[in-house]
């Protein structure tokens, strides 16, 4: 009782959208599609919903092959991006729609209606018309219509990007609960790591039409199969640099480098990327083993809990997220610590060599 | 990202339409092929012509003259209707019972059917009973449009300006609208002139409906029969005669199927040419949008 | 140059308003610096588009005045004030070249061309428009459009103010914090005021000195990022900047306590006493989920917590848990142990704010 995707291609025309995708989407998972735009989240959506039949590839459902079944014959829902619904109906017989259309009795309906805007807290809003409603209100309309008829597959395209990010928490916290409880199999697309981190269940990193990789959401943040998957699901991305393994050290050029310890003398010699996470450069030297680093500020951009610093040197860029708000002048000169052991390793192809192995309480 | 499902049963949906366009479009105007080039004296008696017929209709020295007329009537019209549109629907309110009011008034010349544009146009300037004729007269003008061809052929131009200049000034009245305010705000701001705002704001942004406006008014006024036939009867002389009134005279008045039918297939060919050119100049204007826009 | 104040402004849409609810703008005083560079900053509705039309000059307040160096300004049209706007969708005249564009308000003043030249190509320079200057400005990008538009405002040297309306929307995720730089440097190189319209924190706070936090057709904050984040003014200003907001308790004053239903919370004297004073019931206190301390094991004075759940968000963690009816957000570092079932949590007293009727009461620390 799954949604199985095997090897599927997707062409339209000269130009590829989707390469040789295969995913299994377990019943009742709640999974994030997550990629730049234009990386075929929405046509992976529409393959799956079988608004788009694959050039090559199968579609299981249950077991079933739906290949070539158009949608209307599935039982899917979806929420898109602009608050589509029925201007001029109310708020009810808009969430009401799909059981009409299914002939559902009038009792199973008004039960069924209510228990979903009860859910979803727009039951005060029954009455009312779509276009009177705030932006949140009339996007809690439209899940209301897809979440009423118990599809066996809810997809839902980038929901939230319309509105302002105080509602955009408050939306990802009520939709986790939601899905909990639900059987169904949920789809999320999003361009946002942070949004797939804050939804949790299983993340899918798409780029360019290929899937990277699939698996439990801190999985895939904390063990990335390559740096493409690492850079993509990362806000900021992660830092990169490229350096030099030798017998002894670590370097990054003449003047930067630090000694090898146990889990880097593992490393045949050669030249590799580093990865370290936005987060974890601190300003100052919280492990004996922190590499010291001389950069310039580009820019400290605050986002009212936390400061993101854009600092360089000769060397490279990197982008520091701290905590709080931190004033920094533009071209201030400033000393950063990045930790060693916090470093993840990438191969010249961009394979991961090395996942750091700090992350302890779990 | 648009993405199509591609299934070619599709095409057996188009049968119906081919099948109506057939007997619509292409077998009456093969029927008019087949006329032209034959001289046809009764039912069984019939000589095959070749191109003689579409040699004699284009050396007819009438049917030249009545192609010229048509230009610049077309032309005349044209230079005086787009301009006066533009500038009314600058003119008209933005909002408001206002707009309302000005909108349904301006509209109204629209419904008006042809032959009745023709009628109200042919009282309007009778020199004994129309206000227009009387009215000139009062002034001392010896108007006359039975007698007089200039006064014929400004009656014809200003009651197709009337008829007519509406749709461009509607054209561009929902094309001004749909300019966002912050156009308008940023030019106040930048101390822009009224004239700079229409140069530089206005029209750019109309450049898209003129096109339309522009292609719609040349096929209609080049097509014009209704209204000068029933104002002028194309007089005085053949002064006010356009192309379409004399295809009738020929065709219906004198029967002559062999020359009227060539005369219809050029006709058609002058009408398909100049929108071809049209078509393709604007393709091309907007081919050029594209690639420069995609640096 | 310009000084802007705002002095007893209160707009209103309709003709006769008689409640507070009638006004788009409530009644307020606010003095904008020269030079400074300010972010106005709140949810769609609370009334920022009108303040920002208002100044511009595109409203006309109903009550109340604005004024430019000690001028009222009420009754002049924008195209007087001496500003420049930075709309949200880019304004660009299309069919002109990028020069073009930049010379067009130099030209409406009747600059002579030689002037225009070098002083279009000196602020195509510092935009790096130079490279685009013969382009037509249709085929530009988003973000090279909002350069000229802002460039537009730049090239007047009689421009003393240059209003932003949410400029970065339109523009892609990963070049927004190269036109965020831009826009700090251009502060930094002119004298001139600028106001920053949006209802991003990042947005706001990044670029500003100072900002005005409205709610409801209100001022009800203005203060550096600092000061929105560490003390906040107003619980909107708590719950709005930071993600996730401030966690809220209401309490009620004892004599030598606070106490959240018939807990007492653990906090100092001076405390309890300010919370005395006020004389309202309508008593809270805040407290950011990054400064909460949380203990695994109970400890002396310790608040007992359950956990409802952890949110892993890569480098840091998200606990909710409740304490009582309230649900509560703390933050927790990676490195942190994580609790089960029940968490004990410490409220340090520099970081706790006491709100009485939504406005933050100021306690002396010691």
């Amino acid at each position: 009782m799954s949604l199985i995707l095997e090897n599927i291609d997707h062409v339209v025309g000269a130009s590829t959208h989707i390469e040789g995708v295969s995913l299994e989407l377990a019943p009742g998972s709640f999974n994030v599609l997550l990629g730049r735009t234009l990386a075929g989240k929405t046509t992976l959506m529409r393959l799956m919903a079988g608004l788009e039949a694959p050039t090559h590839g199968k579609v299981m459902m249950h077991g079933r092959d739906v290949t070539g079944v158009p949608v209307r014959k599935r039982n899917v829902s979806m929420v898109y991006q602009q608050f589509i619904n029925y201007p001029t109906l109310s708020v009810f017989d808009n969430i009401a729609s799909p059981l009409q259309l299914a002939r559902v009795d009038k009792q199973e309906i008004r039960r069924r209606v209510h228990e979903t805007a009860e859910m979803l807290h727009i039951e005060h809003l029954l009455d009312r018309f779509p276009l009177e409603l705030s932006g949140g209100q009339q996007q809690r309309t439209a899940m209301g219509r897809a979440l009423v008829k118990d599809a066996e597959l809810i997809l839902f395209d980038e929901p939230l990007v319309n509105l302002d990010y105080k509602l955009r928490e408050e939306f990802r916290d009520e939709l986790r609960e939601l899905f909990k409880a639900k059987n169904c199999i949920a789809v999320y697309a999003t361009t946002e790591p942070n949004e797939a981190l804050a939804l949790g269940g299983h993340t899918a990193v798409l780029h360019e039409g290929r899937l990277l990789q699939y698996g439990r959401t801190e999985d895939v943040y904390h063990r990335p199969r390559d740096i493409l998957t690492a850079e993509m699901f990362s806000e900021p991305p992660i830092n990169v640099m490229p350096g030099l393994v030798s017998g002894s050290e670590v370097s990054f050029d003449d003047t930067l480098y630090f000694p090898v310890d146990e889990v880097f003398s593992r490393l045949d010699p050669g030249a590799y990327h580093f990865g370290v996470r936005a987060s974890h450069i601190s300003l100052s030297r919280l492990h004996p083993t922190d590499l010291e680093v001389e950069v310039t500020v580009e820019l400290s951009e605050i986002s009212g809990s936390e400061t993101f610093l854009h600092v360089r040197n000769d060397i490279f860029s990197l982008v520091l997220h701290l905590g709080g708000v931190h004033r920094f002048e533009t071209d201030q000169r400033i000393t950063v610590f990045l930790p060693t052991h916090k470093m993840y390793a990438f191969d010249q192809h961009g394979a991961i060599v090395h996942v750091p192995s700090h992350r302890g309480g779990r | 990202m648009v993405n199509k499902v591609y299934n070619n049963r599709a095409w057996l949906l188009v049968l119906p339409m081919l099948a109506l366009v057939a007997f619509s479009a292409i077998i009456p105007l093969m029927t008019v092929v087949n006329y032209s080039v034959q001289d046809v004296f009764d039912a069984n008696t019939r000589f095959f012509t070749g191109i003689e017929w579409f040699e004699r209709t284009l050396n007819d020295a009438g049917l030249q003259a009545a192609l010229l007329r048509q230009f610049a009537f077309s032309f005349t019209v044209l230079a005086i209707q787009v301009p006066l549109g533009i500038g009314i629907a600058l003119l008209m309110p933005k909002r408001g019972w206002q707009a309302s009011a000005v909108l349904i008034l301006i509209t109204l010349p629209l419904l008006i059917p042809w032959n009745v544009v023709g009628s109200i146009w042919q009282i309007f300037t009778r020199g004994d009973i129309g206000l227009m004729g009387v009215g000139l007269r009062e002034l001392g003008y010896g108007y006359n449009i039975t007698r007089n061809p200039v006064d014929a052929w400004a009656t014809i131009v200003l009651m197709d300006v009337w008829h007519w200049t509406p749709l461009i000034a509607l054209l561009c009245y929902s094309g001004l609208r749909s300019i966002p305010e912050a156009y308008y705000q940023a030019a106040r701001i930048d101390r822009a002139s009224k004239w700079a705002v229409f140069r530089y704001i206005q029209l750019p942004k109309l450049t898209n409906v003129l096109v339309i406006g522009v292609l719609l008014r040349f096929m209609h006024s080049f097509m014009i029969y209704a209204e000068p036939f029933v104002l002028t009867g194309g007089g005085p002389g053949s002064s006010t005669t356009f192309l379409s009134q004399s295809l009738a005279t020929m065709a219906i008045g004198q029967q002559d199927l062999g020359p009227s039918a060539a005369f219809s297939l050029i006709y058609f060919l002058i009408i398909l040419l100049v929108c071809w050119v049209f078509y393709t100049a604007i393709m091309n204007m907007q081919k050029d949008k594209a690639e420069r826009g995609g640096v | 140059m310009a000084e802007i104040i705002l002095k007893s402004l209160a707009h209103s849409y309709s003709e006769n308003p008689s409640s507070p609810q009638d006004y788009a703008i409530r009644e307020m005083s606010h003095t904008w610096h020269q030079g400074g560079a300010y972010a106005l900053l709140g949810p769609s509705g609370c009334g920022k588009s009108t303040l920002l039309n208002i100044i511009s000059g595109l409203l006309n307040p109903s009550e109340g005045d604005v004024i430019f160096d000690q001028r009222i300004v009420n009754d002049l049209p924008p195209e007087e004030r001496n500003i420049a706007q930075v709309f949200q969708f880019p304004v660009v005249y299309d069919t002109m070249t990028v020069f073009d564009n930049l010379a067009f308000p130099l030209r409406n003043i009747g600059t002579p061309e030689s002037k225009v030249k070098p002083r279009v190509r000196e602020i195509a320079d510092i935009l790096d428009l130079t490279a685009q200057l013969t382009r037509k400005a249709k085929n530009l990008t988003a973000d090279e459009k909002q350069k000229v538009s802002m460039g537009r405002g730049l090239v007047r040297d009689d421009v003393s103010a240059i209003l932003f309306d949410e400029p970065l929307t339109v523009i892609d995720p990963q070049l927004k914090w190269k036109l965020r730089r831009k826009l700090k440097e251009i502060h930094e190189q002119f004298n001139i005021t600028m106001i920053y319209v949006t209802h991003d924190q990042l947005e706001a706070s990044t670029f500003a000195d100072k900002i005005a936090v409205m709610y409801a057709g209100q001022v009800v904050q203005f203060g550096t990022p600092t000061e929105l984040f560490e003390a906040p003014a107003h619980t909107f200003v708590g719950y709005f900047i930071g993600s996730p907001g401030m966690n809220f308790i209401p309490v009620s004053a004892t004599s030598e306590a606070l106490m959240y239903g018939d807990l007492s919370i653990p906090v100092g004297q001076r405390l309890v006493d300010a919370a005395r004073r006020c004389g309202t019931d309508n008593l809270k206190l805040g407290i950011r989920p990054e400064f909460i301390e949380v203990a695994v094991a109970p400890g002396d004075g310790d608040l007992e917590v359950s956990v409802k759940d952890v949110q892993d968000l890569g480098t840091y963690r998200i606990m909710s848990c409740y304490l009582g009816e309230e649900l509560f957000k703390v933050r927790l570092n990676e490195d942190q142990p994580l609790p089960h079932g029940l968490a004990y949590l410490r409220f340090p007293e520099r970081w706790l704010g006491l709100y009485a009727d939504e406005y933050r009461v100021e306690i002396e620390h010691g």
